[in-house]
């Protein structure tokens, strides 16, 4: 049985900035992770990243997770543990976890849910064959794990998944058969997608797949144009021996938690899915508890480290810690946040949140 | 395949010590702090079980999230590959179905 002020869930770029701000605060703080590493979807990220100075734009997002963590390694009050689980909230208020093989019950005083988000998949027949994977899967073998998963490669979706995930293929020597859109303009950033096509990458507008083939796994790929309608046409169909298919069309929040705590929950697509309803300084509905990052709503590294420091801070002022430029920090935060959301995707994103208020 | 060089990433360095384990009876090379997935993968083998109606499973999302890749470890049913590290010695099975507890 555990007992602490502030239980932090997953050690994502949210997850880490929340603690930090806590621990800075002198308060103590468990961060429980169930991957095998700290650092989230960074440890993945070889590209450096856009942002501000404060948000460590031009770092990669490997290093940008190892000095969170040593920031973190400085806190007396932090305690970070890999190999656990969060397995359940209870309305008693009681969690519950696996950690290193063994269950734990939980009673924290606070909690901050930062577990970020999964993959979606889409339907067309063959999804499911070994060699139909999520493009962050394709990440992780890659550059955590050095193992190059395939040869020929096609990539459905572009956004900046898809087309960073695309050139990283390029940079482990697999070659990208083609990068497939829907619409009929790039989704990600221009820079992205003309690294790509610099190389020689074919980018696919109003395409899509109609079947991934094969029998024990994944042989060839039949893509076909779309229409106005986003129907497939027939006759245009070709064939890609492609030995992956990489599927990057969208992340959904990871809010199993939230719903078991009772949270008040909306189906939100802006933001990805089911998400806590919340305030701007990130409380939900349940006065101890509180969201940041891809589980509050899907956007990027940058937007969730400043989540996570705004969600550290009302939890810290929830526990009744001391933060004597506590509204010049939250300012601070919400102004960072305001000038990350811009262009139509962060017209979106805040409109999103607008629906999500409480 | 294990990339070797990477204009970014330098793989010769960081890996842990070698293991071996078996996948189906077969004898395996892996590093520890890789994870089963991460080993089968290096070995080209993409197939880790088979569904109810006989269809392959392979890895998804390799972060635990999606549950496509259960496989049998040591005689535990519905291990997910993708987030489990490689250990020497252990002996890992195709799940056919569901699995059965022993
Ligand atoms: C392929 C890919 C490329 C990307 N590229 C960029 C980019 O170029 N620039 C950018 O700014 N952003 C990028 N992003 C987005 C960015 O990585 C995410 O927005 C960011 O990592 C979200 O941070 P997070 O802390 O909310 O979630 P995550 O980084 O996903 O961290 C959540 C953590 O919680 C853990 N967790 C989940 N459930 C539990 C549980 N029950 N118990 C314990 N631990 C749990 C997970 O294991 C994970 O480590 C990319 C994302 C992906 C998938
Ligand atoms: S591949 Fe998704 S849980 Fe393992």
């Amino acid at each position: 049985m555990i007992h602490i002020d502030l239980l932090v869930v997953g050690a994502g770029p949210a997850g880490l900035c929340a603690a930090q701000a806590v621990g800075a605060a002198g308060g103590s703080v468990l961060i429980l992770e169930r991957g095998n590493v700290p650092g989230g979807q960074l440890v993945k990220q070889t590209h450096m990243f856009f942002g501000s100075e404060k948000q460590y734009a031009s770092y990669r997002g490997f290093d940008i997770a190892d000095i969170l963590i040593d920031k973190l390694k400085a806190m007396p009050g932090v305690t970070l543990k890999t190999n656990a689980t969060v397995l359940a909230a209870y309305d008693n208020g009681v969690w519950s976890a696996e950690i290193d093989g063994a269950y734990v019950q939980i009673y924290p005083k606070a909690v901050i849910v930062a577990t970020g988000a999964s993959e979606k998949s889409t339907p067309f027949p063959g999804n499911d064959l070994p060699g139909v994977f999520g493009a962050g899967a394709v990440q992780t073998l890659m550059n955590q794990y050095g193992i190059k998963p395939a040869d020929r490669v096609v990539m459905v979706g572009w956004g900046n998944i898809g087309l960073i995930v695309s050139y990283q293929l390029l940079q482990a020597g697999v070659n990208v058969l083609a990068v497939l859109g829907r619409s009929g303009k790039i989704g990600g950033y221009l820079v992205h997608a003309s690294k790509l096509r610099r190389m020689g990458v074919p980018i696919l507008a109003q395409h899509s797949v109609k079947s991934a083939n094969g029998t024990d796994r994944l042989e060839s790929v039949t893509i076909w144009q779309l229409d106005k309608n986003a129907q497939g046409i027939p006759g245009t169909e070709k064939v890609l021996e492609a030995d992956a298919l990489c599927i990057s069309v969208g992340l959904s929040p990871l809010s199993e938690l939230l719903w078991q705590a009772g949270c008040k929950m909306a189906y939100i697509p802006a933001l990805g899915g089911h998400v806590a309803c919340r305030d701007e300084f990130l409380r939900t509905s349940i006065p101890n508890i509180f969201i940041a990052g891809d589980a509050a709503g899907v956007e990027e590294a940058s937007a969730a480290m400043v989540e996570g420091q705004m969600a550290g801070l009302s939890a810290a002022e929830y526990l009744g810690y001391d933060i004597p430029d506590l509204d010049a920090q939250r300012q601070d935060c919400l102004a960072q946040l305001n000038s990350l959301r811009h262009g139509a995707v962060g017209e979106r994103i805040v409109a999103g949140i607008k629906s999500a208020g409480l | 395949m294990r990339i070797s060089e990477h204009p970014i990433l330098d793989f010769n360095q960081g890996r842990g010590a070698q293991i071996t384990f078996t996948y189906d009876g077969t004898s395996i090379n892996g590093f520890e702090n890789e994870t089963i997935a991460a080993a089968l993968h290096a070995a080209g083998i993409f197939t880790l079980s088979h569904s109810e109606s006989g269809r392959p499973r392979g890895i998804y999302c390799a972060i635990g999230n999606c549950s496509s890749c259960m496989m049998v470890v040591d005689g535990e049913p519905n291990v997910k590959v993708c987030v489990e590290l490689a250990r020497d010695g252990m002996v890992v099975r195709t799940q056919e179905t569901r699995g059965t507890l022993a």
